[in-house]
């Protein structure tokens, strides 16, 4: 059923009764052209854009809890292309084309709001990466602008720019066209309109084992509903994307760490745009609800708890306090933690790997909601032809023992 | 009946409590994470693949993993411990150069 | 007349004390005691807010920090502004200013009440189906709309001057709960000579026991029972009582916070957070009563029971005159009776078609009617309850009207799990008492009293008192078993009428969205609470997991424990960012590093700039400079005279031991081994990877002993490495490495005139050329005290780095400056010494490299010694990506236009003017070539000197022309001479 006002009007006299599921409960078939592991906003993409741009329906993405309940659903939505190389900014602005119509495209309101992500430099040195990534990313067609600290003021009236921080603001780079969107809506926006086109989404099913041929390839896997088999196999795990890799034999240059964020209680507007820091470790925005979101930074030690040190929560908090004074009264509502596979370079991996028929996107560590549709689009395009596509080129899984690295490391200081 | 899904972790305070073979048992933010244990750096004349592996890959276990701490704010010295990363408890400390515990099953 | 719904001699509050505070600016008089719930409630006032969608008037729900409707806005002036304040929790204090939240005009005429009147329209989830088009619409006119009416109370717009504390705390036993079960363990524990921390949300302990004034433990009435148990905890020195405090996260290891509130007047510390290890945790935690699920259950005035007693029992008001109480277990009844006693007309309505014989005759005697085998269905009234629908379980139509003004649910008790689940413990559902309730723990845990599912007074005495580790002898007993019997599944009212079921009050979210919700496909629990956001407001699901639970679990045709488990997280409740911030704001947010010399610094007017958390002079400022111009005068007389530097920020280890040497040619790419004592090389230090890790001056003192120098940013980083390798890669080398960073300070002089500065204060070693040659040390004597003297130089001309120990610094310095002035000697700060030593090619580590540089990137492959078999980093410069010819190089750049550049700039071939090939590492003006020049990296760029690029601008490209680093004196003759 189409979604729009005039549906919702329909329904709504009829009492909401007609509305159908939104993806088919589907019952895993015993085999399928592509087999997608991982049921979280990038392996929904992936399964979308292979049905509807690539001609490829005969998809399962299998997941082993519920949809979106891994990093897409504890994310903090933001959006931005900033990056410094060339080859990030391009990855990230393919993704950022998208958003811009991802909700016509879907027929579900995803939220995409590009209200502005502002990264505040707090000393000479932050200056000199900012205005480094500004110049940079205006020959990549990246909006990024320097801002003096009145005019980030202006832009965001909360921030304090007077010399009592610790650590005062001497100015912010700007892009203007990021912002965030729903996470739980990318989701389930793409489970929605993939399954329409004949994708069959299979939850509460955890990949055991994955199957190989007499030459190596793959042929399949075996879940907890069962074995399905399948020549191509595309892997868009997160944070459990070693362990999976690891049933095919093929170790990553992978570590999964615990990153943590949390919710104030909802307010009035209050904040108007998308705020990061790397020197005092917090990012922040105010979700469409009203609750504040901030973000903190990523626990030393590799885990799969889902939890993360106090340190990390109280370090974000302080930040938060110290360069919005006027928060300092507000109340953390809920806190949680999901898992994110950092890289040597902290740059992503999208990529064919040294088994025949299996593919991999994994590495976002921190920063993969931003990409969601890039990466599902350029991600479903290497599964369907078997090349990736030059944006992706830079990012192939090989690059580590070339020493060809895109280390972003200062755009990934702090998590996004 | 569809198999349910396994329960979610339940999301905690946390301040891990690291038993230091030297110190004995100090709170985590006396520490540095040393990288994953019994990594063994490869001759020179190695291969790309060797040196990159050494570099670069890792097991990045869900479940026991050895791995290495620093008692940056404390001792100084290099220890390693296996701890179960679904848990985050650990299950033993010993010294740099000890063999890894992994061999055997977990107490 | 003011609190007419004040009892007389009922409550524990302080009624010779009155106290004036005002509501949406009409003022009211409570006392002592009170809560703003309490006191509204005694003046006659339920309204209290409106809900976040529909915007329903709603009154007070509960009584603790769950309350999910009754949130306001608390003002004690001077940007002491709180939103979301559940006016079940504010203590009442003179002169406090109240505001309901989330209304427009006003709380009573409303205009956001149009979302009720259209709520058909505007179900769970609506905004995913809508708001698409036109495409522009969503950023510029649906969700500013949304923003608008979402939210509840405004945020604060002032900075909170209030102070927050922070304490560690170590014990044997934390008991989290004051309930009985947790005053008994507590005593327990405290008894067996344990240190004991005992933490109570509430304004004091006690728990449910203080609705129980008729219960008897050990001989006592209730209420005197638990004074003298907390009386007695009071006084014993190892048990630490905390009122007013919320465990608010638990986690392994038995590592707990708590939020203590501790002062609202502004002039104490308001908040205290509590980091607390416990040998033992034990949860006392209680449990919540639920509310009931019908339609139009939500009108103010339709509260909890147990609510409704605790109001009158501890604050003397009473919530109706008329009330009914639905319920269909024992516990309801006891508001009854309490309720009827201080004199409102009560009826009970409930559900059970039989109710126990003794409870019908005590309803008798009370006067209280009872209606038996009939569930609530519907409400009327539009500000205030003003009746109740009632019918059979079966009979949808046989539907009775009681008239009312308040109507309070007993439907069924919620064990308080939380934290159990926090730290690991599993969770278990008991179908008979229909409950969640704690399982296994993973940790010493326990969990005691009502949270453990024990809702018998007796049982919970004995439960805590062993649950602390006593022994069952010596437990006190009540003979009152205070039983609220057996607590069935939540009511699921079958019949659905119109009308809006709420199953979250807060949020909204009607029995109807989550059937709706589960039509739609999502059945997890997880989906269900995001697709509705049932669970998802202030009270984080406490008064409606279960039901939602439950009606979900109906809907899928599975059982509770099928349809899911409730995840928990924390924090338990709402906590403050300050309190979570502590003493971490402004200078405390992080440590400020000075030099010892950091006093003469400020007396000669140096402008400070943080460089990491070391407070360094940028430029010292004479008269009305520019920072421009002060640097080009500090540039010029260092290198037309002498100038004066502190640069004890640089990283210093000492590095000793018969493998000494040895192991310095495995941490560097040099080869320190091949040093004379008293000479000094500059060295570089790689990562694994191949790339400039840092770099610094390594001088060998002795034959097993080195000094070794590194950035003032990479210190800690750089020892950290070279420990790492010493331990695990190199653990049979006998060498040793100290810090010595803060223990000498480093006093640079350079300049023409920079030896005859340092000779006139200088014993016991010659300066001269022959006798000290660049790139050598001599320990000696400086203004009396004992100095390594390095003759290094980091701006190119003649210079030495002076290292006295920390404590003689400002002796030394001071000398230095005297004994300057004669030639001219100033002082330069940290963006001079920048300037020259770009001038020379210099690299600093962080600026010319990345992260992604190599040795001959920045021109210095030289640098690598063949002869070593291994290093760290020799692995990976062998590979082949190092080699290309199209790498970054090191180059300056001579702006054509004459015009300065500016940092991070990127070269661009003006043939190709879309791709960067380069970028501009450090721009200055050069005093010495009069001049703006710069430093950068770009592709191939040794092979390109002599040639012109552009450097992209948001304008015209400007060209410049690279040449060779080393702009002043190529020769190095200044250094030698």
């Amino acid at each position: 059923m189409h979604y729009s006002a005039l549906s919702l009007f329909r329904n709504a006299l009829r009492g909401h009764k007609a509305w159908p599921r939104q993806w088919r409960a589907a019952e895993p078939k015993s085999s399928y052209d592509v087999i997608i592991v991982g049921g979280g906003g990038h392996g929904l993409a992936t399964a979308y854009y292979l049905a509807s741009k690539y001609g490829i329906t005969n998809v399962a993405v299998v997941e082993k809890g519920w949809i979106g309940g891994g990093n897409t659903g504890r994310n903090t939505t933001i959006i931005r292309s900033n990056y410094l190389f060339e080859e990030s900014a391009n990855l990230y602005n393919h993704s950022l084309k998208l958003w811009g119509s991802l909700s016509q495209e879907l027929n579900y309101n995803i939220m995409f709001s590009p209200r502005g992500v502002m990264l505040l430099a707090h000393t000479l040195h932050d200056v000199y990466s900012a205005k480094r990534h500004v110049h940079a990313n205006r020959l990549t067609g990246v909006d990024n602008k320097w801002l003096e600290p009145e005019e980030a003021k202006a832009f965001c009236p909360p921030l304090d720019i007077t010399q009592r921080a610790r650590y005062p603001i001497l100015g912010a780079a700007l892009q203007k066209s990021g912002g965030t969107a729903r996470h739980d809506a990318v989701a389930w926006g793409y489970a929605r309109a993939a399954s329409a086109l004949g994708v069959d989404i299979i939850e509460n099913c955890q990949v055991q084992a994955v199957r190989r041929e007499g030459t190596g390839r793959v042929a399949g896997v075996e879940t907890s509903r069962g074995p399905i088999a399948a020549t191509r196999i595309a892997v868009a795990a997160a944070g459990s994307s070693s362990l999976i890799m690891d049933m095919a034999d093929v170790r990553m240059p992978l570590e999964s760490h615990p990153l943590q964020a949390l919710v104030s209680e909802p307010v009035k507007p209050c904040f108007p745009c998308v705020v990061m820091s790397n020197t005092v470790h917090a990012y922040v925005s105010q979700s469409d609800k009203g609750e504040l979101v901030i973000g903190a930074g990523a626990d030393q030690y590799p885990s799969y708890s889902q939890t993360g040190g106090v340190q990390q929560l109280s370090q974000a908090v302080e930040a938060i306090c110290e360069m919005f004074p006027m928060f300092q009264r507000m109340r953390m509502l809920r806190s949680w933690g999901g898992i994110v596979d950092m890289t040597p370079d902290r740059s992503p991996i999208i990529s064919i790997t040294p088994v025949g028929g299996l593919f991999v996107n994994c590495g976002w560590g921190t920063g993969g909601f931003k990409a969601t549709p890039g990466a599902g689009d350029l991600f479903a395009h290497l599964v369907a032809t078997g090349t990736p596509h030059p944006i992706i080129a830079p990012f192939a899984l090989d690059r580590f023992e070339k020493g060809k690295m895109i280390d972003e490391a200062a755009a990934a200081a702090v998590a996004h | 009946m569809r198999p349910q899904p396994p329960p979610s972790l339940t999301e905690d305070i946390v301040l891990l409590l690291i038993p230091c073979p030297y110190c004995g048992p100090r709170a985590e933010i006396e520490f540095r994470y040393g990288g994953e244990a019994h990594l063994e750096r490869p001759k020179p004349d190695c291969n790309e693949q060797t040196w990159a592996a050494y570099l670069h890959s890792r097991h990045n276990a869900r479940g026991r993993h050895a791995e290495r701490w620093r008692h940056a704010h404390g001792c100084g010295q290099f220890f390693n411990a296996v701890r179960d990363t679904l848990t985050d408890q650990i299950e033993v400390t010993y010294e740099a150069g000890q063999p890894s515990p992994l061999r055997e099953p977990a107490s | 007349m003011s609190q007419p719904f004040r009892i007389a001699d009922r409550g524990h509050i302080d009624r010779s004390r009155e106290i004036r505070f005002t509501f949406d600016g009409e003022t009211f008089i409570g006392h002592l005691g009170d809560t703003i719930a309490s006191a509204l409630l005694a003046n006659g006032v339920h309204l209290m807010g409106r809900s976040f969608k529909y915007h329903r008037p709603r009154g007070v729900l509960g009584f603790g920090s769950e309350e999910p409707n009754a949130l306001v806005g608390v003002d004690r002036g001077h940007g002491r502004f709180e939103p979301n304040q559940r006016t079940t929790m504010v203590r009442l204090t003179e002169g406090l200013t109240i505001q309901s939240q989330n209304r427009s005009p006003s709380l009573r005429r409303d205009v956001g009440a149009i979302n009720d009147l259209l709520s058909r329209f505007i179900p769970a989830g609506f905004y995913y189906k809508t708001f698409k088009w036109p495409r522009s619409f969503w950023a510029t006119v649906y969700e500013p709309l949304i923003r608008r009416t979402a939210g509840l109370g405004r945020a604060p717009c002032l900075p909170d001057p209030d102070r927050y504390g922070q304490r560690w705390a170590h014990c044997d036993t934390l008991v989290v709960g004051g309930d009985p079960a947790g005053l008994m363990a507590a005593s327990a524990a405290a008894d067996r000579g344990e240190r004991v921390i005992l933490c109570d949300e509430g304004e004091g302990f006690g728990g449910s026991l203080l609705d129980e004034s008729g219960a008897d433990i050990g001989g006592k009435p209730a209420l005197r029972w638990i004074e003298t148990t907390v009386a007695h905890l009071a006084q014993l020195p190892r048990v630490t009582l905390l009122r007013r405090t919320t465990a608010f996260g638990a986690g392994i290891g038995n590592f707990v916070a708590l939020a203590e509130r501790c002062d609202d007047s502004g002039k104490e510390t308001r908040e205290r957070q509590w980091f607390v290890r416990a040998g033992r945790l034990i949860f006392a935690t209680g449990s919540i009563e639920r509310p009931m699920v019908f339609a139009n259950n939500d009108r103010p005035g339709i509260m909890l029971a147990s609510a409704a007693r605790s109001f009158l029992n501890r604050h003397g008001v009473l919530v109706g005159r008329h009330v009914v109480i639905v319920t269909e277990q024992d516990s309801g009844y006891r508001t009854a009776f309490d309720l009827r006693l201080a004199g409102a007309v009560v009826a009970v309505v409930d559900a059970r078609a039989t109710v126990a014989g003794d409870l019908v005759e005590q309803a008798r005697e009370a006067g209280i009617a009872l209606i038996s085998g009939y569930i609530p269905v519907d409400s009327r009234g539009r500000l205030r309850v003003a009746a109740l629908a009632i019918a059979p379980p079966d009979k949808a139509n046989a539907i009775r009207w009681l008239a009312c003004d308040a109507v309070l649910m007993a439907g069924g008790w919620t064990p308080s799990i939380h934290l159990h689940s926090q730290s690991g413990g599993k969770v278990e559902w008991h179908a008979p008492i229909g409950a969640f309730l704690p399982g296994k723990a993973r940790q010493a845990t326990t969990a005691v009293g009502a949270c453990a599912g024990q809702l018998d007074l007796d049982a919970c005495l004995v439960m805590g008192w062993q649950g602390g580790g006593g022994e069952l002898a010596d437990a006190p007993r009540s003979a009152d078993r205070c039983d609220v019997g057996v607590s069935s599944i939540p009511a699921i009212v079958p019949h659905e009428r119109p009308g809006k079921a709420f199953v979250d009050f807060q949020n909204d979210v009607t029995a109807k969205d989550i059937r709706l919700a589960i039509r739609e496909g999502f059945q997890s629990v997880e989906h269900i609470k995001r697709y509705t956001t049932n669970g998802m407001a202030t009270d984080q699901g406490r008064t409606s997991n279960i039901n939602a639970l439950a009606i979900a679990a109906q809907a899928l045709g599975k059982t509770i424990p099928e349809a899911g488990l409730t995840t928990f997280r924390a924090p338990f409740s709402p906590t403050t960012f300050g309190t979570m911030a502590g003493f971490t704001r402004g200078a405390l947010f992080d440590p400020v590093r000075t030099t010892p010399l950091h006093d003469r610094l400020i007396a000669e007017g140096a402008v400070f700039e943080n460089a990491g958390q070391w407070k360094r002079p940028r430029y010292y400022a004479q008269a009305d400079e520019t920072i421009d111009e002060a640097v080009l005068r500090e540039c010029a007389t260092v290198r037309r005279t002498a100038g004066m530097f502190d640069a004890s920020t640089l990283g210093k280890i000492e590095v000793v031991g018969p493998d000494a040497a040895s192991f310095l040619d495995f941490i560097y790419t040099g080869k320190p081994s091949s040093l004379a004592a008293g000479r000094c090389r500059y060295a570089l230090m790689l990562r694994e990877d191949g790339f400039i890790l840092d770099d610094g001056i390594i001088t060998r003192v002795e034959a097993e002993r080195f000094h070794v120098t590194t950035t003032s940013a990479g210190a800690v980083n750089v020892l950290a490495t070279m420990e790492d390798f010493r331990q695990t890669e190199l653990p049979d080398m006998r060498v040793w490495l100290t810090s010595t960073t803060e223990q000498w300070a480093v006093i640079v002089v350079n300049g023409p005139r920079a030896r005859d500065v340092l000779n006139a204060v200088t014993r016991d070693v010659s300066l001269a050329n022959e006798d000290f040659p660049h790139m050598s040390m001599r320990v000696g004597t400086v203004a009396g005290v004992a100095a390594r003297i390095f003759r290094v130089s980091f701006t190119g001309e003649l210079g030495y780095e002076v290292n006295v120990p920390a404590r003689n610094a400002t002796l030394v310095w001071d000398s230095l400056r005297q004994a300057g002035e004669k030639f001219g000697l100033g002082l330069y700060g940290l963006e001079a010494s920048q300037v020259l030593r770009a001038e020379k090619g210099y690299i600093i580590v962080g600026r010319e490299t990345d992260g992604t540089t190599t040795p001959n990137d920045v021109g210095l492959g030289g640098m690598v010694a063949k002869s070593k078999t291994d290093f760290v980093g020799k692995r990976s410069l062998m590979r082949e990506v190092f080699v290309d010819p199209e790498r970054k190089q090191l180059v300056a750049l001579l702006p054509c236009d004459g015009q300065s550049l500016e940092e991070g700039a990127q070269l661009i071939d003006p043939a190709d003017p879309h791709r960067s090939i380069g970028h501009v590492s450090s721009a200055y003006v050069s005093a010495e070539l009069g001049r703006p020049f710069a430093l950068a990296m770009v592709q191939g760029g040794r092979s390109r000197l002599g040639s012109r690029l552009a450097v992209a601008t948001a304008a015209a490209p400007r060209p410049v022309e690279l040449c060779d680093p080393i702009l002043v004196d190529p020769s190095g003759a200044r250094l030698h001479g």
